[in-house]
Parts: C-alpha cells; sequence; structure tokens
C-alpha cells in the first residue's frame, strides 16, 4: 500500500475571475508514474503548477504530506517545494555554463565543495552529458536541453518529479532517451512523476496511472491499461480512441 | 584649407590646448559616469520593482516611466536651474555651475532610461527564469535575484544607453554648468562652443574624441557581460 502524498479537495483556480481548473477530489500515491492527459486548455499545466506550489488555488485545499499548503507560511512552502522538481515543456536554461545549471539547486540548499561536485558529476552522468559542464546552456540543442533539465531535478534528488509536456517538439530518438531516464530517475531515486503529455503511446509505456482533464475538469482517473480498454466516461473514450475533435 | 593644412591646424590646437583638453575629457567622463552609476543604483532596484511585482498604479508608473525617457535635456536643465538657483529651493547649498549639479541634472535624465529599460528587460525573463528558480528551490528573493541576473544584458542596455545620453547630451549641462572654461567645460559644450567661433575642424576633433570615449567604454562594458559566462 503506498503513502499519499498529495490530496486535493474541491480545487478551484480562475485567473481574472474565470476558472481553468476544478478539481473535485484526486489522491497521488508515492513511488507511482502518472500521466496526465487531455486537450491543450483542459487545466494540465495549471494542476502541476498548483502541485509544485508555484501557484495557489482560488479555492480549495492542497495537502502534500498531510500539510495544508494554503495554511502554511513561506518557509513551510519553501520547504515542501524543495521535495519536488518541475520540467517545464520550454525549458529555461540559465544564461550560464551547463554545471552551473546543473549545481543551482543543490547550492540552494547549501550543498557546496566536493558534495556539490560530485552531485552534479553524478547527474550529468545520468543523463549521459558528462563532457557537457563547460558548455553554455543557451547553445545546447532541445534535446541536450531537456536532458541537462533531468539533470537539474536528478541533483536535487525530488521526492516527486513534476514533467510538463517534456518530449513535445523533439525527433523521435530524443524521446525514447528522455523516456528511459524518465523511468530510470523512476526506479533509482523513487520519485514519483506526474507527466503531462498528449501522446497516448507514452503514456501507455510509462505510467501506472493516467488522470483526464477536459475543459478544467478531473474526467477520470485510472490504471493504466484501463483507461484505455475501459474507459469510464464518454469523453475519455472519444480522446483515447483518437476520435475527439477539439 | 589643404587636408595638411587642416591637421597641422588640429594638432596645433592639440598641442597648445592640450592640459585644457584633458580637463575637459576628464570632466565629462567623472560628470557622465557619476550620473549614470547613481541613475543605475536608483534605476535598476525601480525597474526590478515594475518589472517584478504586480501592484496597482504599476502600469501608470510605467507610462510615466517611458514618458519621463523622453525628456528634453534642456526642460532637465531648466528644472534644476531653477531648484538650485540662488533663490530658488535648494539655493542655499550654492552648486549652480558647479559639476555637482551637473551631475544631478544627468541623473533626472538617465534614470528613468535606466529603470524604464531595466523593467522591460526583467519583465521579458520573469515567467519562465522565476519559476524555474522557484522549482529548483528558490525562495521568492532568491527567484528575484535570478530575474535581476538572467536580465543583466538588458540591464546594461539601458545603462549603456543612459551613458550615451548623458555623455552625449548639451542642453542639461549647459544650462546648470555654463560652460565655464576650466570648470563646467565638458565635451559637449565645448563642440558648441567651437562650432560658434567658427572652428568647425576643432569641434569635429571633439566629436571624434568623444564618439571614440563612448566606443571604449560601451566595449570595456560588453567585455565584462561576456566574460560573466562560466
Amino acid at each position: 500500500m503506498h503513502k499519499t502524498l498529495f490530496e486535493l479537495e474541491d480545487v478551484i483556480k480562475k485567473y481574472d475571475k474565470v476558472p481553468v481548473l476544478h478539481v473535485k477530489n484526486l489522491k497521488l500515491e508515492e513511488n507511482e508514474i502518472y500521466a496526465i492527459m487531455g486537450p491543450n486548455g483542459s487545466g494540465k499545466s495549471t494542476l502541476l503548477k498548483l502541485l509544485n506550489l508555484l501557484d495557489e488555488p482560488s479555492h480549495g485545499k492542497i495537502i502534500f504530506q498531510g500539510v495544508d499548503t494554503g495554511k502554511a507560511g513561506d518557509s513551510v512552502r519553501l520547504r515542501l517545494r524543495r521535495q519536488m522538481c518541475m520540467v517545464f515543456q520550454h525549458t529555461y536554461m540559465f544564461n550560464t555554463s551547463v554545471y552551473n545549471n546543473v549545481s543551482y539547486g543543490l547550492r540552494l540548499r547549501g550543498i557546496k565543495g566536493p558534495e556539490l561536485q560530485s552531485r552534479v558529476k553524478e547527474a550529468l552522468s545520468f543523463v549521459g552529458m558528462s563532457d557537457f559542464g563547460k558548455r553554455n546552456a543557451l547553445k545546447l540543442s532541445g534535446g541536450e536541453t531537456q536532458r541537462v533539465a533531468l539533470a537539474r531535478a536528478v541533483a536535487i534528488r525530488p521526492r516527486i518529479l513534476l514533467l510538463d509536456e517534456p518530449t513535445a517538439n523533439l525527433d523521435p530518438d530524443s524521446v525514447a532517451l528522455i523516456e528511459r531516464l524518465v523511468q530510470r530517475i523512476h526506479e533509482t531515486i523513487h520519485t514519483t512523476v506526474l507527466i503531462v503529455t498528449h501522446n497516448l503511446f507514452q503514456a501507455k509505456r510509462l505510467a501506472d496511472e493516467a488522470i483526464f482533464l477536459y475543459e478544467g475538469n478531473l474526467i477520470e482517473k485510472s490504471p493504466v491499461p484501463q483507461i484505455f480498454t475501459e474507459p469510464q466516461s464518454e469523453v475519455t473514450r472519444r480522446f483515447v480512441s483518437g476520435t475527439m475533435v477539439y | 584649407m589643404t587636408d595638411a593644412g587642416m591637421f597641422t591646424s588640429i594638432w596645433q590646437f592639440l598641442s597648445s590646448r592640450g592640459g585644457e583638453l584633458t580637463g575637459i575629457v576628464g570632466l565629462s567622463l567623472s560628470v557622465s559616469t557619476t550620473a549614470v552609476v547613481i541613475g543605475a543604483l536608483l534605476g535598476v532596484p525601480l525597474g526590478a520593482i515594475l518589472g517584478l511585482r504586480k501592484f496597482p498604479g504599476r502600469k501608470f508608473l510605467m507610462r510615466l516611466t517611458y514618458t519621463l525617457m523622453s525628456l528634453p535635456p534642456v526642460l532637465a536643465g531648466l528644472l534644476v536651474y531653477l531648484l538650485f538657483a540662488r533663490s530658488g529651493p535648494m539655493g542655499f547649498l550654492d552648486i549652480l555651475f558647479t559639476p555637482s549639479v551637473m551631475v544631478i541634472a544627468q541623473v533626472l535624465l538617465v534614470t528613468p532610461i535606466i529603470t524604464g529599460l531595466a523593467a522591460a528587460a526583467i519583465a521579458a525573463k520573469e515567467k519562465l527564469s522565476m519559476d524555474t528558480a522557484r522549482t529548483l528551490g528558490a525562495s521568492e528573493r532568491q527567484a528575484a535575484w535570478v530575474v535581476i541576473k538572467e536580465a543583466r544584458t538588458g540591464i546594461l542596455a539601458g545603462v549603456m544607453t543612459g551613458f550615451g545620453r548623458a555623455f552625449g547630451e548639451v542642453g542639461a549641462v549647459m544650462l546648470v554648468g555654463g560652460n565655464v572654461r576650466y570648470q563646467t567645460r565638458v565635451l559637449t559644450t565645448s563642440i558648441v562652443l567651437e562650432t560658434r567661433q567658427g572652428n568647425f575642424e576643432f569641434a569635429i576633433v571633439l566629436g571624434l574624441i568623444l564618439l571614440t570615449l563612448s566606443f571604449i567604454v560601451s566595449s570595456v562594458v560588453v567585455h565584462v557581460d561576456d566574460s560573466k559566462l562560466g
């Protein structure tokens, strides 16, 4: 039985008074890989940002490891946020070397000296970029950039890894490589992974469970074989069968 | 005048007034550099607040900043003149027609430029770099510092634009400095004087010196910015 990491209770997020996400109830358990699926504008990225405590819900509760994050002070939220890491669809690399990019999260956690160096080296080796430390992070290809983004995450050994369409716009080889890395992170660091994807095959390949969002509402959360073979709702069926026109 | 004659007369001018010219160049650099340093100390934090924070009145302040970016130097000079004239509210300081008041006039000109360009540079970097820093574990303050560092090239461009404005302007320093020989004469006011006296070659030489110095200062700043990588 896995431990519950997140509990969301009647969470609503509004931008400029317009609701963009409504999750009545959601529990996420540790050491799972979740695929978050849904058409554009269904609230997938918003959900990830709320879970990463980068944004606050307009209404409702997000409980992380038993702590009501809405009632937590800044220092508690920071401590909680430091257990997670998000990789964005449009990855931002700091205008400095790859080494400095990967070491940033560690330096924030007070790690320095030989430990810092060995953790960065280990993270770069993990993503197959041992020789890239001195390279300018802004001069990498799309695939390399995503691997450095994963190395930044691996370096801090997060309990939860949030991936927002990490393979969008990548070639098939890079997609396969990123997927292998995500699986290795999950297996070796025992990281819970939430991956937003439009790619149904990717969801099938990687995830234990899938969450389907549609027009800002959580429609379904089911184990991966089941959501594709026996979807519980008509919209999910249309989405997974590729007949949804949006 | 032939080319040879022109170069001879320029050489004679430079040899006969070399000491004065050195003083003019030194004063130009010190007044403008001081004004830009003060302008940056004021403008970069202000730009960071405007670029990072969302608060009521922010849009109005942005519009005001952009308006002040095109403040005519002669108007800035007039305001500072009225402020520091003997009968003005700050007249007791008795600094009119001194380099100090020239610095104040130039600070008034460059601060909105640095503020506006820093705010734009920081706002452009804010969204993704802030969230990236935060997801890697930065506090709000640490993330804001990352955004400012990431926007450094745009901020430096603002500072250099401010320097260009200060170094090349004539209206404000002429009004508040008075173009007093050996005291408040700078390169731009010297150009005006030499032109009025019909010494066009010397005016052009002074202009070339001004441009060369500006090029050297810009090159040093760009080099420092580039070498930050690593």
